[in-house]
């Protein structure tokens, strides 16, 4: 259990929303990234090897950058225990990003929707195969409730891909469809998606939060640009990890790990993002996001003062599939 | 108007056929429609509504202050904890279908009254607006007791109280577009026309009196921006539907944040008509004229900038011309008027302005020979030829009878020019191809695509736009998801 040795940091409650703390160095010796060992059985036999620690990066257009300004920031267990510096996204990293998810645009949300779809089932495959390094990363980062119920959220957020792996060559059947209209005219209408959705990720509801939030928006052929914070951000940038290894085209899924209050404005504001949604938001920062999204028109999900705290275990619904859908209506002429 | 091109039969003219404007008896003056019948505003203000083809007053009507806007929202509560929300989904439908036929029988009165208070050629109030505004009310009746096999889950909920604004484009139609759903869903409606265009909902508020509808049903409240902001700002509101500029729009946006009001938008574009070289060319020039001509180019998804491929432009250009000269502008209720008033002096001058922008921009600038009325708000339908993506006759919603037309030689710049604008509404193709009408329409960015056609409406199709033309759709089921707790 070489990694035990790391001394704990000093308790932080809530690292990524306390923007004028001030971020230990990773360099200044008292302050290692704690324990890998939970991430990966002990070595047997009593030997002992060094963990090799993961660096986490952003995701922008398949690629993963550190942050530009060069910054970073300590993510900590609830327990203090300091687990990694993670990049600290700047408002450039978030440009960079709408900049990505624009261009992958075009070629995501006119890929067959039988492909987008076996893309997404791929992710769950992929996430299936590491299932075992992301409980443990829930376990350490999260939340204390132990490794089965860390195990659950796991399997329950693979599951989730695979419930929308299966919507992208069907949403058009139900929120689409023939209008009898009174003249000679094939009139139909299909769902398109809306375009680049900035997601402002859930904090607290470890992986099934963030694939709850995620696959509704990229399933039906919009691209994101998500942004986590707090304990999901360790999550978020494994989760990058999986979609890079995926087959989904680079740009069709940005990460930044960031503050919600420096970043979620810029992208509430962006003229090139059509829509956002202010699930991981506090209800009470939601007025001012809305306002600058209003700039451009932007479609706004999980708008006001908030419903009652969501059951990510629960079902999900259409709510969030029919939420970055636009109805296009075309009127075909009928004639010999 | 005079037909210039020697193409044209010089010598022939219509004779007058003028609609009698007796079918329809206006009030000198009109309260607000608030718990099922006409009160007076609390401010005692009312202000003049214009014939805008003779600046002559036709009636007054109420100015709704912050106090009537109160009092109508509270007759909707009132409606919605009572009668209204009583009332089986059954007996809504049939409440709805009784507005539809009363429509219907008193058709002709609408179209007057809407030509007269509008300006827009009897010929589309008769044929258009008022058969549309009747069907409707047929339409959604038939949903108000279908709701629970409408996709919405087995058993959606209403929202509650609706604030509906809309534009004067369209008055009775967009009443319809807002009662219709609204009612059959089960909310109460408060609903603010046009300022320069009250008197056929007005008439509509008579016909619900009429139909029996339970008082605080709907309300119908006059006045101007100030009235329409205190209703959408109002926190009895549940629900905001709001037509009209996407200046306007951002606003109610705005001034919505943070509170859950539910919202629609549907707002102003910037539509392409695009047309092929294999198109059917007479045809198109048809459906050009109906793209930006039919009412006077006040339309939110006008055909306002003409994609043109290289190819055919002369030609298209050349019969488009010889067709603008046949179009005749003037008394609204002739029933051979193609292009009728402008609604306003407001809008006849940012008409004016913007036009006069093309100009300086460098475009090149084209009416035919057109005489135009000595009184009231006039414009002569224009092209400009030569036109950039820059220019702002290109990227801005003029909201009138100019057409801006640019050239494209492949369907690809076809498709990236006309997409080039912060709107969504709407666009046209043409072409004999069914293959590239899909191959287009799976291309353009834009909510209502027609295809060898323009400006067709259907109770039964949804409608509204992508980006800044708005958002949530009016028509069809999809238009009872933005009245339903879905």
């Amino acid at each position: 259990m070489p990694d035990r040795r790391a001394p704990r940091a000093k308790p932080e409650k809530s690292s990524a929303t306390k923007s004028s703390r001030k971020a230990p160095s990773p360099r200044s010796g008292g302050e290692r990234p704690a324990s890998d060992a939970a991430r990966r059985p002990p070595a047997a036999g009593g030997d002992t090897r060094l963990a090799v620690r993961k660096t986490y990066k952003l995701f922008i257009g398949g690629a993963f950058p550190r942050s530009e300004s060069g910054r970073s920031f300590p993510v900590t267990a609830p327990d203090g225990t300091l687990l990694a510096h993670a990049a600290l996204a700047s408002r450039k990293d978030a440009r960079d990003a709408v900049v990505a998810a624009r261009k992958a645009f075009g070629g995501w949300s006119g890929a067959t929707a039988y492909n987008r779809g076996q893309v997404l089932y791929r992710v769950a495959e992929m996430l299936e195969g590491r299932a075992g390094q992301f409980t443990d990363e829930v376990l350490v980062a999260e939340r204390n409730n132990g490794r089965e119920s860390a195990a659950r959220d796991v399997a329950a957020a693979v599951d989730r891909w695979v419930w929308y792996a299966g919507w992208p060559d069907k949403v058009a059947q139900i929120a689409g469809g023939a209008n009898p209209v009174a003249g000679p005219y094939f009139n139909l209408s299909v769902p398109e998606p809306t375009g680049v959705v900035a997601v402002l990720a859930p904090p607290a509801a470890g992986l099934l939060g963030l694939v709850s939030v995620l696959a509704p928006v990229i399933a039906t052929g919009n691209t994101a640009v998500l942004l986590a914070s707090g304990p999901a951000v360790l999550a978020a940038v494994s989760l990058a990890e999986v979609l890079a290894t995926s087959d989904v085209p680079g740009g069709v899924v940005n990460v930044l790990t960031g503050r919600f209050a420096e970043l979620a404005p810029v992208l509430a504001a962006h003229q090139d993002v059509n829509a956002i949604d202010l699930t991981g938001t506090e209800p009470a920062d939601r007025a001012a996001l809305e306002r600058l999204a209003a700039g451009n028109v932007k479609r706004v999900f999980a708008a006001g003062p908030g419903r009652v705290a969501e059951d990510w275990a629960a079902d999900p619904g259409l709510r969030r599939l029919l939420a970055f859908l636009e109805t296009k209506t075309v009127w075909h002429p009928v004639g010999t | 108007m005079v037909a210039t091109s020697p193409l044209a039969t010089p010598d022939w003219d219509y004779a007058p056929a003028p609609e009698s404007a007796d079918v329809v008896s206006i009030a000198p003056r009109y309260g607000l429609f608030i718990g099922g019948e006409f009160v007076p505003p609390a401010a005692g203000e009312y202000f003049a509504t214009l014939n805008p083809a003779t600046e002559q007053p036709l009636a007054e009507v109420a100015q709704a202050g912050e106090p009537d806007v109160d009092r109508a929202v509270a007759a909707a509560r009132a409606a919605y904890g009572g009668p209204w929300g009583a009332t089986p989904g059954r007996d809504r439908a049939k409440y709805l279908y009784r507005v539809a036929r009363v429509i219907q029988e008193r058709a002709r009165e609408f179209a007057v009254l809407e030509s007269l208070d509008n300006g827009k050629p009897i010929r589309e109030s008769r044929d258009v607006d008022i058969p549309l505004a009747a069907a409707h009310f047929f339409y959604y009746a038939g949903w108000a007791d279908k709701l629970a096999h409408a996709g919405f889950g087995p058993d959606p909920r209403p929202l509650g109280v609706a604030g509906q604004v809309i534009p004067w484009n369209f008055p009775l139609l967009m009443a319809a577009w807002k009662l219709a759903p609204a009612l059959a869903a089960g909310n109460t409606c408060v609903l603010k026309p046009a300022e320069t265009t009250p008197l056929t909902a007005l008439l509509l508020a008579e016909v619900i009196q009429e139909a029996g509808l339970p008082p605080g049903t709907v309300n119908i409240l006059t006045g101007d921006g100030a009235t329409g902001r205190a209703l959408v700002a109002h926190p009895g509101v549940d629900k905001v539907a709001f037509t009209g500029s996407t200046e306007v729009g951002k606003e109610i946006q705005r001034a919505l944040a943070g509170t859950g009001t539910r919202l629609t938008l549907e707002l102003g574009g910037k539509a392409a008509n695009v047309v092929f070289d294999d198109a059917p060319l007479d045809q198109a020039v048809e459906g050009i004229v109906n793209g930006i001509f039919f009412n006077q180019g006040h339309v939110c998804c006008a055909g306002s900038r003409l994609l043109v491929q290289e190819s055919v432009a002369d030609t298209v250009l050349d019969r488009l011309k010889r067709r603008l000269g046949t179009l005749r502008l003037g008394d609204p209720l002739d029933k051979n008027t193609d292009i009728g008033a402008i609604n306003s002096r407001q809008q006849l001058d940012k008409i004016t302005e913007l036009s006069a922008a093309g100009e300086q921009e460098g475009a090149e600038r084209w009416s035919p020979a057109c005489a135009l009325p000595d009184r009231g708000y006039w414009f002569p339908p224009t092209v400009f030829s030569g036109v950039s993506q820059a220019h702002r006759i290109a990227q801005e919603e003029i909201f009138g009878p100019v057409l801006s037309v640019l050239t494209f030689r492949t369907p690809e710049e076809a498709v990236a020019k006309a997409n080039n604008t912060p709107y969504g509404l709407s666009a046209g193709i043409w072409t004999e191809k069914g293959s590239r009408i899909f191959w287009m329409a799976q291309r353009l960015r834009a909510g209502v695509i027609w295809a060898n056609t323009y400006n067709r409406f259907d109770p039964a199709s949804p409608f509204g736009g992508y980006q800044e033309s708005g958002f949530g759709r009016e028509g069809g089921r999809h238009g009872l998801a933005g009245y339903l707790d879905a």
